[in-house]
This record gives C-alpha cells, sequence and structure tokens, in this order.
C-alpha cells in the first residue's frame, strides 16, 4: 500500500458562489491528514481537469449548490477519461435532488454528498476509494 | 440592594444544590456567538439609563425601533424571494404571490445576470434560469414587469455587481410605462463588499466597484429619490457562516466603508444616508437574533451621528429588511424547516424588521414550488393577523437577558470594527481576507459542533427518522438556455446596431474617466444594448477581481 498523503482538488465548477461547504470540506480532509487544493470560484470544467492533471492528484471534490450540477459535474468527468487521467476519483456535493443521483453515478461521480452529510464520512470515503485505488 | 444581594446569593447556593442532584444539559450554555449564557438575569445585568441607551421608538437611538408606531400602524413588507427561468415564468410567479397578499416584489436573478454574462455567454452553460430569473436586456425586463403596475409595487432586486444596469432597466422599463424615475420605489442590494467577503458574484477589483456604487447614490439622490441605493447586507456573510455578533460587526464595518467612499467623493451625508438600507439574517437562537437587531439599530445610530455627523434623524435610521436562515434549512424532514422559518421570522419581527421574506420548507432541496411558498408567506400573515406580537412595539424590551444580550452583543461588534479601523477599514480587511478567516474558522466550528453532536440539528443528528418521503420539487424549463439564446440571436439582429455602438463607446469614454456613469449606462439600455456587452466594457476598463488564494 502506499504511503504517499492523498492529494484532493476541491473545485467549484460554474458560476456559483457559495463556498462554505466546499471550504469546510477542505479543511477537514486537510486536517484528515490530506493534501487539499481549492481551485476558488468560477472554474470551467476545463480549468479543472487542467488544474487536477497538473497538480497529479488523487481525487476530486466537485461542489455546486446553483442546480448546474447536471451539465457541470459529468463534464469532467468526460474531459478526465478524455485526457488520460480517468483514474482520478471524482465525487460531488451541494444541493444535488436524489433522483439526479443515479444519472450522476452512471455519468462517472462515485459518490455524491447531499447536505447533512458527515465530514468523517466524506473523508474515509475518499481515503478508502482512494487506498483501494492504489492496492 | 442588600436585600437583593442576600436572597440572590440564597438563590444561587439552593440553585448549585439542585443542580448536583440534577446537573444541567450542559457544563456551559453559549449563545451561537459564543457568549456564555448565565442561569438567570436580573436586575443587576441591565446597565445603563434609559433614556440614553433604548429612549423611545422612532427616536434615538432606535433601539426600539424605527416608527414611533411600528406594527400598530402597518405590518412590515412581506417580501418573498422569487425568480427563475424565464422572464414570463417569473412574471407569473410575481403576480400569484401579489394576488395572495405579498405586499412588495423581491427578484432573484440567475447567476449569469449577476456576474454581467449575457443568457448565451460561454460562461453562463448550465447556470441559465437556475437560481433566479435571465435577464439580458430590456426586452427581458419588459417581459418580467408585464402588467405590473410600477408606481403601487415597490421591487427588490438582488443584484450587486451590476446593479446599475439592473436599476437602468427598470427605470426605462417604467418610463416607458409612464411612472417617472421619481415615482418608482424599490431597493438594489449594490453591495459588493458582502460579496467579495461571502458571495462570490463580484465583478469587477473594489475601487471600481465602489465608484460605481458612489455614482449610483448620486444619481438617485437627483433622479430616483425614493430608491434604496444599496441593501448593506449581513445576509450573506451569516450563511457563510459566521456567528450573528460577527454579522453585524462586518456589515456595519462594509456601510462605514460605504459611507466613507461617497463623503470622499464630495456628497454630503444627509443627502444620501436617509436611502441607505440594510439586509439581515435571522436564525434560531432566538433572542440573540432579537438581540442583534436591536443592537445594530443602536450601533448604526451613534455611527451617524457621533462618526459622520450626519444631521438628519433619518440619517440615523437603520432600516433592515430580513430573511430567516436558509443554512439552517434541512434537507431531511424538510416539513421541520417550517417551524424553524417560524421561529426565525419571529425573531425579525420581536427584533422590529421593515420587511421579511420567509424561506419556504423545500429550500433545501430545489427551489420553492408553489405551494412551499405560500406556505412560507402563510407563515408572516399568522405572525402579523393571529400571534398579537405586532400590536405593541418592541414588547421584549426591558427583558433582563435581552437587554443584557443586546449590550453583549454591541460590545463585541464594537471590538470587531475598532479592529477593522485599525486595518485601514473594511476594504483593506477584505483584501488581506480578514473576514473570510474570521468566518470560515466560525463556520468551521459550527460544522464540528453538529458532527459531534454538541449541536443538535433535530433530523440530521439526532431525532432522525429511516425512509423519509420525498417531497414534489420544483421542476425548470430545461430548454430555456436555448431559447434565450434564440431571443438574444434576434435582438441583436433587429435593434439600432449603430446606436448600441455609440452608447457603448460613451460608456467606454466615461468608464475611462471619472463622469458618473450611470446617465451612460441608462442610455445604453434603452437602445437595448445588453448587460453582457455593457458589462463588457466596463470588465475592458476596469478590469477582473481576483481573490487572494485559499
Amino acid at each position: 500500500m502506499s504511503e504517499a498523503k492523498i492529494r484532493v482538488l476541491v473545485a467549484k465548477p460554474g458560476l456559483d458562489g457559495h463556498d462554505r461547504g466546499a471550504l469546510v470540506v477542505a479543511k477537514a480532509l486537510r486536517d484528515a491528514g490530506m493534501e487539499v487544493i481549492y481551485t476558488g470560484l468560477r472554474q470551467t470544467p476545463q480549468q479543472i481537469v487542467a488544474t487536477a492533471i497538473q497538480e497529479d492528484v488523487d481525487a476530486v471534490g466537485l461542489s455546486s449548490l446553483s442546480g448546474a450540477h447536471m451539465h457541470l459535474f459529468p463534464e469532467v468527468v468526460r474531459l478526465l477519461n478524455e485526457q488520460g487521467a480517468g483514474d482520478i476519483l471524482v465525487v460531488g456535493g451541494g444541493v444535488i435532488p436524489d433522483e439526479d443521483i443515479p444519472q450522476l453515478k452512471e455519468a462517472g461521480i462515485a459518490e455524491v454528498f447531499t447536505p447533512g452529510s458527515s465530514l468523517s464520512v466524506m473523508a474515509d470515503y475518499i481515503r478508502d476509494s482512494v487506498q483501494s485505488k492504489r492496492g | 440592594m442588600s436585600d437583593f444581594k442576600t436572597q440572590y446569593d440564597a438563590w444561587q447556593a439552593k440553585a448549585d444544590k439542585s443542580s448536583s442532584r440534577f446537573p444541567e444539559r450542559k457544563e456551559e450554555f453559549t449563545t451561537t456567538s459564543e457568549n456564555p449564557v448565565k442561569r438567570l438575569y436580573t436586575p443587576q445585568d441591565v446597565q445603563g439609563d434609559y433614556m440614553d441607551k433604548l429612549g423611545f421608538p422612532g427616536e434615538y437611538p432606535f433601539t426600539r425601533g424605527v416608527q414611533p408606531t411600528m406594527y400598530r400602524s402597518r405590518f412590515w413588507t412581506m417580501r418573498q424571494y422569487s425568480g427563475f427561468g424565464s422572464a414570463e415564468e417569473t412574471n407569473q410567479r410575481f403576480k400569484y404571490l401579489l394576488e395572495n397578499g405579498q405586499t412588495g416584489l423581491s427578484t432573484a436573478f440567475d447567476l449569469p445576470t449577476q456576474i454581467g454574462y449575457d443568457s448565451d455567454d460561454m460562461m453562463a452553460k448550465g447556470e441559465v434560469g437556475k437560481v433566479g430569473v435571465a435577464i439580458s436586456s430590456l426586452a427581458d425586463m419588459e417581459r418580467l414587469l408585464d402588467g405590473i403596475a410600477l408606481d403601487k409595487v415597490s421591487t427588490s432586486m438582488t443584484i450587486n455587481a451590476p446593479a446599475s444596469v439592473l436599476l437602468a432597466m427598470y427605470i426605462a422599463v417604467a418610463e416607458k410605462n409612464g411612472v417617472p424615475a421619481d415615482k418608482i420605489s424599490g431597493t438594489i442590494q449594490n453591495d459588493i463588499l458582502k460579496e467579495y467577503v461571502a458571495r462570490g458574484t463580484y465583478i469587477y477589483p473594489p475601487a471600481a466597484s465602489m465608484r460605481l456604487i458612489t455614482d449610483i447614490f448620486e444619481y438617485c439622490s437627483e433622479h430616483v429619490p425614493n430608491w434604496n441605493t444599496i441593501s448593506i447586507s449581513g445576509y450573506h456573510i451569516r450563511e457563510a457562516g459566521s456567528t450573528a455578533v460577527q454579522e453585524v460587526a462586518f456589515t456595519l464595518s462594509n456601510a462605514i466603508a460605504y459611507v466613507d467612499a461617497a463623503v470622499k467623493k464630495g456628497l454630503d451625508v444627509d443627502k444620501f444616508a436617509p436611502r441607505l438600507s440594510f439586509f439581515f439574517n435571522a436564525h434560531n437562537n432566538f433572542l440573540e437574533e432579537i438581540a442583534k437587531f436591536r443592537a445594530a439599530r443602536r450601533m448604526w445610530a451613534h455611527i451617524m451621528k457621533e462618526r459622520f455627523g450626519a444631521k438628519d434623524p433619518k440619517s440615523w435610521q437603520l432600516r433592515f429588511h430580513t430573511q430567516t436562515g436558509g443554512s439552517t434549512l434541512t434537507a431531511q424532514q424538510p416539513d421541520n424547516n417550517i417551524v424553524r422559518v417560524t421561529l426565525q421570522a419571529l425573531a425579525a419581527v420581536l427584533g422590529g424588521t421593515q420587511s421579511l421574506h420567509t424561506n419556504s420548507k423545500d429550500e433545501a432541496l430545489a427551489l420553492p414550488t408553489e405551494e412551499s411558498a405560500r406556505i412560507a408567506l402563510r407563515t408572516q400573515q399568522i405572525i402579523a393577523n393571529e400571534s398579537g406580537v405586532a400590536d405593541t412595539v418592541d414588547p421584549l424590551a426591558g427583558s433582563f437577558y435581552v437587554e443584557a444580550l443586546t449590550d453583549q452583543v454591541e460590545r463585541d461588534a464594537l471590538a470587531y470594527i475598532a479592529k477593522i479601523d485599525e486595518m485601514g477599514g473594511a476594504v483593506k480587511a477584505i483584501e488581506q481576507g480578514y473576514m473570510q478567516r474570521e468566518i470560515q474558522n466560525a463556520s468551521y466550528q459550527t460544522q464540528m459542533a453538529i458532527e459531534d453532536g454538541s449541536e443538535v440539528v433535530v433530523g440530521v443528528n439526532k431525532f432522525r427518522i429511516e425512509n423519509e418521503p420525498k417531497p414534489e420539487l420544483m421542476k425548470l424549463n430545461p430548454e430555456l438556455e436555448r431559447t434565450q439564446s434564440a431571443q438574444l440571436s434576434e435582438l441583436r439582429n433587429t435593434r439600432d446596431n449603430e446606436g448600441v455602438q455609440a452608447a457603448l463607446d460613451a460608456l467606454r469614454q466615461a468608464a475611462s474617466g471619472t463622469d458618473n456613469l450611470m446617465p451612460h449606462i441608462v442610455h445604453a439600455v434603452k437602445v437595448y444594448a445588453t448587460l453582457g456587452e455593457i458589462c463588457n466594457v466596463m470588465r475592458d476598463v476596469f478590469g477582473e477581481y481576483q481573490p487572494a488564494q485559499w
């Protein structure tokens, strides 16, 4: 098993400026021993994918509260695959109706965390998934 | 006095004994602002002179309210924030709410509109009409306000970076409908500092943003005298995770920065200050929220009179809109949100708000349905008409605890303001990321307290149920982005494009100099230059704001 620190990119795709959740998650992952990069607001899927590849991250966490997730989240996965980085774990969170979740998972979003999700559950999920990917 | 002391000590001993047998629920009780809450408050906790600290409603320092009779004459304005999809759909929701007894309009714009992009801009992809109505040109604004009597209804528009453009569109529609600018009333949020701090829909760097805002102050004091030119907002600061004390402190610090900027521009404080308005949040900690509103009013009165030397009593009054706390709503057991909203709305009314938006129960899941929006409005109507709390002014005054807490909030918020003053004011503090860091720390503490269960959220970390029934959610028209784009191309093909170009050139020239920008923006809007075109001219001249790295 690899001992290298898990690297996570926390990203805000689209125009949504509500980053309270993203910042809390970023801090919690950092406290859980991961290296966290936060993109800041208003990133296009292209920018997020470029940063993810450049920073050589294990996982990308996407946050959106504006309802644009069905357009923005799958686009990130598509571009990662297109650029040969399909092994990067992608998770999402925000105000996301339950009925959208199956479609997001089908599009390659590994897990979706909705309001009320626990920070430790999120951190454990990312750690376990990345470690099993690393083998 | 000695009698009081003897009996108080005796009670204390008795209470200590009782709590050793029946331990209190917590070792330490605190408010959300981490202020310790004592077991009991008595007259000893209330310091100072009544006239000096409270006085009478409608009189300095306005602790008890800005009007002499408050809700005995007229209830607060019931102003439900609403907007989604196309201008036509939002127009229908407006009419529905007016028919149901709402007394003012409040418009939510989608994110592209809030950041100055047309619906067909690349950056708008996936966001058109999602969190508000899409408005790209005067033609959209005409559809949005169709059939609404603009001389009778006041309209609040939640718009900040491009506030000048949306206000110009509103003025243009009113004029077309035969209502002159001096007869319209409403509010533009126009508070850019809190966008840098908490909400993220900024465009330009601070100096250019501050210029646009003071240009609006100046233009409106002459041409649109009944318009509230800014709504200085603690709402988003609180939603980003601040405490109640930080909400008051940062909002008033931002307000001080706006007044400073306008005074520096040479405006007479009493000319624009009466049109400043405020926007606060109402969260769950009921008594602290009431104290917060009362403290904010008293603080602002002191600031305007003593710090800025304002002479007009209207300049001393802090008038505010309140919205109940969006981030306190839970996706779990959404009906519980009706109860939360009721408590929060009651706190706003007991705190003396001038207008109120009550959130709908389903907002942690999606935009509200028509039904949930109606329940939210009915919540206000029940408080107003059935509870009796509106029948006397400031009914909680004199409560030992509420007065002590009002003093405490004031003291703590003033300490923050002094610190920000030392840093060189709100703009400097924001540029250094100070407010942002304070808020992030508070929000992280809150989340940790929820995680470890020391802060209870009913239905989330306690009293959960399995297999929750799924509520019916609002559905948005997925075709909107395409129809908006089609309408925009048609507009660009049919308008007088030479006239548009000339208007944009004149705006560019004004932006590069020191002219007031408002007349140029009003002109550009009237010849159907789009929001994106107007904002892009200013983007070219002013540049775009780049926040500090996290």
